[in-house]
């Protein structure tokens, strides 16, 4: 994957609009990183949690019901088998270890499906640091039971009832308690994006689920898949899926949310300390996102996401809720695999493509990034409603 | 009439005379250019003009709410820049608002729009040093200064590099922290101002905390004057009069000129 610059540029998107009161603590996290990245123990303890605490590697499932009513060979990673039930925990993982070697004692982060949320709770319970997260109201209600899950493994949840109360609010309110404790705190952000070198950091913090899916491939004698493809919020199980396969001619395909959409309905702009694709108005002010899934509902998208569509290496389709709960509906009754909301919106994508855009016969491999037990109560709820 | 902010600030320093710089967020009441008008009034030698942004990720609870109402509002840029253009204040004038209400403008035409208003300074509250160039020529082709903030945070060589690019005076941040008042002034902030002193002949003033004429003059011990924000939005937002907001800001002025 493309590396970014020094200031954290990828092409025309990323780099560090932040606060002067944040671009210390951002440039001794960029520091304290790379150090870490060089050290082959870093990697050596990153991978020993993943694979003895998080359950790495995390398998390619074949389903076979589904492959053979589309005319498509359907291949999951299946990130929903990891701890805590998503993508997440490899990041954490990564940041939590980075945060001790830096000397921090304390996690903070932003959430909004509540998956990162957990995550980092688990990681902080793991590694002894303390933790608090920061959770829109909106999403605090929809997702009851990961606020929950966060409070039994010591985390402080605060909700955040500023402007939208959803994803973004979250973020703001998170940078704002950051600005007050960076000496003995690391912010531990969620997804590819904010300031550099958060896109470019949680990326590599990622790749594992691509430089692993590539390998277990080549281990199966399966050729490289012709469409890779997976959900984006801020896109950090994309672009870690997506690093696996950059290198090949593999079609690469990242869902967004309809009412979300920041690449296919947004124009550059600067959020959250980086310039990227943003959901805004005609002059400049930040709209709240709409989506079935509270952690794609943000209004922008990592930078290097901006910039692979920008190059036209990857592209932006979106899948709207009604496809997304259809999708979780037939993978479970096809293949008894309950996804997590935002996961099936790549689901939902492959289901209307299969036979259009992706040629019969063609192999996909679909980020499978969580499970949906998290939604159940919301589901049954809109499915209801659907009666 | 746009009257340059250094060099205004720079001669009434040489005078003698504490610097008091009062913000007040556009749209955030109906009466917002009149409170303007209270606070030069008052003894202003500048003032700061919030520009709301939907993000504002260094407010505090009050200027956010201010934001949030000043949007809802229906305040714009161009609405911004339209009212500033029916009154004519005398003082310098500082538009302050974050990258993406002036990038969404395009940077050349948010400079030219904001000198035509009467804005001689500018703060963009999240470009940092490295993302400033593009907005800095803009604003410098325009007559623009744009004005830099430093951070208790701040290592000594970044000190040395925005003290090279400052223009109008040295915002000094006077705590770790978001906007807002608080109770009492913080070291740091205090420490931060003898830092840049010798780095820089702009006037150096402290904001971000300050919030009563006792901490303004407290502040002034060292620095050249204060910025005052969430004290006065507060009481906007409270209902105030802006013949009440010149009664505080007066007692600030006093409380300055004591010093």
């Amino acid at each position: 994957m493309l590396e970014p610059s020094p200031t954290g540029r990828f092409g025309e998107f990323g780099g560090t609009f932040v606060p002067e009161v944040l671009v210390p603590a951002c440039h001794e996290l960029d520091a304290a990183f790379r150090d870490a990245w060089g050290d082959p123990s870093f990697h050596e303890a990153y991978l020993g949690v993943l694979t003895e605490f998080g359950g790495r590697p995390t398998p390619i499932t074949h389903c076979e019901r589904l492959s053979s009513d589309l005319g498509v060979r359907v291949l999951l990673k299946r990130e929903d088998l990891l701890h805590t039930g998503s993508h997440k925990l490899n990041n954490v993982v990564g940041q939590g270890l980075l945060t001790k070697r830096m000397g921090k004692r304390r996690l903070i982060a932003e959430t909004g499906a509540g998956q990162h949320g957990v995550a980092t709770a688990t990681a902080a319970a793991l590694l002894g640091l303390e933790c608090t997260v920061f959770m829109g109201e909106v999403d605090t209600q929809r997702q009851e039971l990961n606020v929950f899950r966060m409070e039994l493994l010591g985390a402080t949840v605060v909700t955040v009832t500023s402007g939208s109360r959803t994803l973004k609010d979250a973020v703001n309110e998170a940078m704002r308690e950051w600005v007050t404790c960076v000496d003995d705190t690391h912010y531990c952000l969620g997804s590819v994006m904010g300031p550099h070198p958060f896109p470019w950091m949680v990326r590599e913090f990622q790749r594992v689920i691509g430089d692993e899916s590539r390998r277990q491939l080549a281990e199966r004698g399966l050729p490289v898949p012709d469409v890779v493809v997976a959900c984006v919020g801020g896109g950090s199980n994309a672009i870690g899926l997506f690093s696996g396969f950059v290198d090949t001619d593999a079609r690469l395909v990242g869902v967004e949310a309809r009412g979300g959409a920041a690449i296919g309905a947004g124009r550059p702009g600067v959020l959250h300390g980086m310039r990227s694709q943003l959901l805004q108005d005609d002059v400049g002010q930040i709209l709240e996102a709409h989506s079935i899934s509270a952690g794609l509902d943000y209004p922008g998208i990592g930078p290097e996401h901006a910039h692979l569509a920008a190059t036209g290496r990857a592209e932006y389709p979106s899948a709207d809720d009604d496809e997304v709960l259809d999708a979780v509906g037939l993978l479970a009754r096809t293949e008894g695999i309950i996804a997590a909301l935002e996961s099936a919106h790549a689901v939902a994508w492959l289901l209307r493509e299969a036979g259009r855009s992706i040629p019969l016969g063609a192999t996909v491999l679909l980020g499978l990034s969580g499970r949906g037990d998290k939604d159940m109560a919301h589901v049954a709820a809109l499915l209801a409603t659907r009666r | 009439m746009t009257v340059p902010l250094g060099a205004t600030l720079a001669a009434h320093r040489d005078a003698g005379r504490k610097l008091f710089i009062p913000y007040v967020m556009a749209g955030s009441t109906p009466t917002w250019l009149d409170a303007v008008e209270a606070l030069i009034a008052a003894g202003a030698d500048a003032v700061e003009v919030g520009l709301p942004f939907s993000d504002p990720i260094i407010d505090g609870p009050t200027i956010q709410a201010a934001a949030t109402i000043a949007l809802h509002a229906g305040t714009t840029f161009d609405g911004v820049v339209a009212a500033l253009s029916t009154r004519r204040l005398g003082v310098p004038l500082i538009a302050m608002t974050y990258a993406n209400v002036v990038l969404s403008r395009g940077y050349d035409l948010a400079a030219h729009l904001l000198f035509g208003a009467g804005c001689s300074g500018a703060i963009i509250a999240d470009l940092s040093l490295e993302e400033l160039d593009d907005w800095h020529d803009a604003a410098d082709t325009h007559g623009i200064e744009t004005v830099l903030l430093a951070a208790p945070s701040t290592p000594p060589v970044r000190l040395d590099a925005i003290c090279a690019r400052a223009q109008g005076f040295l915002y000094a941040v006077g705590r770790m922290a978001t906007t807002g008042e608080t109770a009492s002034l913080d070291p740091r902030g205090i420490e931060l101002v003898r830092a840049l002193r010798p780095r820089t002949s702009l006037p150096i003033c402290l904001g971000i905390g300050i919030s009563s004429p006792a901490q303004a003059a407290e502040a002034c011990a060292v620095a050249d004057g204060v910025v005052v924000g969430s004290a006065i939005v507060r009481r906007m937002l409270e209902g105030e009069s802006p013949e009440a907001l010149g009664a505080f800001a007066g007692s600030l002025r006093e409380g300055l000129d004591a010093q």
